[in-house]
């Protein structure tokens, strides 16, 4: 019994370390020639005989991806909190109010979920030229909000409904209104799936690169992934390898921290919003 | 959904008109929800609209001062064209190879993360780093694995080959691309499904003398069908627009370009407004029909419509 169940172990475990690989070898691949040096970087070995951060350097010198980390941050976290701050609002009255239009906007947002971006880029790219914030912050941050929209209403309708209910009640009973009730009881409790939403929503607009490539053309709002792309060697036949893989390291670590510091709640915030609806 | 169930009940009691308290609420309600519904038709319907609008023009960027109506001329020009056609079977092609893969695979990783007795966090969180990452870094370091003398994966082939300038390689390494990226969000919606199956039932079955095989078709996956449609329908909504992938690994030469890279191309390489609008129109009109299926055919709850358990 103590043998199988150690077999039953062996093969649990390799079954992990099999998972863990599958997820890790393509990341670990772009770190390490981030870290090699030219001569080395196509010499196809898995770790780098010499070890160098000129890659780093190198990218760091150019305005052309600290600016663009620049904007990749800034548009992020600026389109985040807009939508987080309007995907609670609605979720509130989603999960807690009662109101005609409900299913409505429901259906609408599973609508925008659902929408293909690249139907919008054309018309967007034409609009935002003529009011002219194409190529500018909010060229980007009004896509970005508008699609993860549809994922904070989600994300945290299926929180809030969670929340106790009656404790709003008692408020109301203590003479609250219901915007009372929103702000001191509803809040604070609601803050952890808020920050969940937050974190899923940056993902998703530190991900993007359809628009951040279409509704942009110079530096002044291109955001790393699209930066990277038009990265250029000095010749058609150099690619800019080191770089680009530097560069695609440096935007990886901060999904990677904020994966390993909030696994279970990314995980909870990714399910709750499709499976319990 | 027991909370929408009991203001129901009390709307019954006290009809008499709409209470103060319940007229405040349903205002309460409309104020939270109109900026969020203000900026969503705004930046969507809007465009789609303006978009129908434009592609019934001929709109060339380089000449705007010759924009004419033209009214449905344009979609006769894609939809006779083969670059169209080409477009939407790769698409097609992508999208029901890499979902259909997903869904096994994704199966397996659910099973995996539920019944794994250690290091259950270790895997979790390995699996969400390829959610996590930016599709473009991953398509990147595709790209250099399988170009020839830089990467490890090309260094296993014969020398001389370069996959990612053939047709069916590059295709099937898009394919291996999106899988490896899109997976780990497949297996965690499929995880939240499996967690909705009572362990009683499974064991009730194995004491009938159910094989696992038997446990997993007869028991799990009934009781997982709404979960595994409602993944199924994001999923195959998301690749049916794969674009960034594609972009890195091949920008859609040798017959690997899908109908998002169709459209990019006819706006910013061929300037052509009036044609890059129609595709726009075709592709949102393919992704409707895609959604109507999955939601009339096969019965997915449309997530958000109050799913009933």
């Amino acid at each position: 019994m103590a043998a199988a169940g150690r077999s039953h172990a062996t093969r649990w475990g390799v079954v992990n370390v099999v998972v863990v690989l599958y997820a890790l070898f393509p990341v670990w691949w772009i770190v390490a020639l981030s870290f090699k040096t030219p001569s080395t970087l196509t010499d196809g070995s898995y770790i780098p005989t010499d070890w160098t951060w000129e890659n780093y350097k190198g990218i760091f010198q150019t305005s052309e991806f600290t600016r663009a980390l620049i904007n990749s941050i800034g548009i992020a976290l600026i389109a985040t909190v807009i939508a987080v701050i309007l995907g609670t609002m609605a979720a509130y009255a989603v999960a807690r109010l009662r109101f005609p239009g409900k299913q409505l906007l429901i259906g609408m947002s599973l609508l925008i979920a659902m929408f293909p971006p690249i139907s919008l880029v054309s018309p967007l790219f034409n609009i935002e030229r003529s009011i002219g914030i194409f190529d500018t912050w909010p060229g980007l941050i009004i896509p970005y909000m508008t699609f993860s929209l549809p994922l904070a209403i989600y994300t945290l309708s299926a929180f809030f409904r969670e929340i106790p209910w009656d404790l709003e009640k008692a408020a109301k009973v203590d003479g609250a209104t219901p915007a009372q009730a929103f702000r001191l009881v509803i809040v604070p409790l609601a803050a952890p799936g808020v920050f969940t939403t937050a974190i899923l929503v940056f993902i998703f607009c530190w991900n993007d690169f359809l628009f951040a490539i279409s509704l942009t053309s110079t530096e002044s709002a291109r955001t790393v992934p699209a930066a990277i792309a038009f990265f250029t060697g000095s010749s058609q036949f150099q690619q800019p390898t080191g770089s680009i893989a530097a560069a695609a390291v440096v935007i990886t670590v901060p999904i990677i921290i904020f994966v390993l510091l909030f696994q279970r709640r990314i995980v909870a915030g990714l399910t709750s919003g499709a499976v319990k609806g | 959904m027991s909370t929408m169930a009991e203001p129901a009940k009390d709307e019954a009691k006290d009809q008499k008109a709409l209470s103060a308290g319940a007229r405040q609420e349903r205002r309460l309600g409309w104020l939270l929800c109109a900026p969020a519904v203000i900026v969503m038709l705004a930046v969507t319907a809007y465009p789609i609209c303006y978009a129908v609008y434009l592609s019934l023009q001929r709109y060339d960027l380089r000449f705007p001062d010759r924009a004419e109506f033209i009214g449905l001329s344009n979609y006769g020009a894609v939809l006779t064209s083969p670059f169209w056609w080409d477009a939407f079977w790769v698409t097609l092609f992508l999208t029901v190879v890499s979902v259909t893969v997903e869904l096994v695979l994704g199966m397996g990783l659910a099973l995996v993360m539920h019944r794994t007795l250690f290091a259950r966090g270790t895997v979790r969180t390995a699996v969400l780093i390829p959610y996590g990452i930016v599709t473009v870094v991953a398509a990147f370091s595709w790209q250099y694995a399988w170009t020839p003398e830089l990467g490890y994966l090309a260094g296993l082939l014969p020398s001389g080959e370069a996959p990612l300038t053939e047709q069916w390689p590059a295709l099937w390494l898009i394919i291996l691309a999106e899988v490896w990226k899109t997976t780990p969000f497949m297996a965690l919606l499929l995880l939240a499904g499996l967690a909705l199956v009572p362990e009683e039932t499974l064991r009730a079955a194995m004491v009938d003398g159910a094989t696992p095989w038997q446990r997993f078709t007869k028991v799990m996956l009934p009781l997982m069908k709404p979960a595994i449609l409602v993944a199924l329908l994001f999923r195959t909504l998301d690749a049916f627009r794969i674009f960034d992938n594609i972009y890195v690994l091949t920008a859609g030469a040798h017959g690997t370009g899908s109908l998002s890279i169709l459209g990019y191309d006819n706006l910013f390489t061929a300037l052509n407004l009036g044609i890059g609008s129609a595709i726009s129109v075709l592709i949102f009109i393919c992704v409707g029909i895609i959604a109507f299926t999955f939601v009339k055919l096969f019965g997915a709850a449309a997530p958000g419509a109050e799913v009933k358990r």
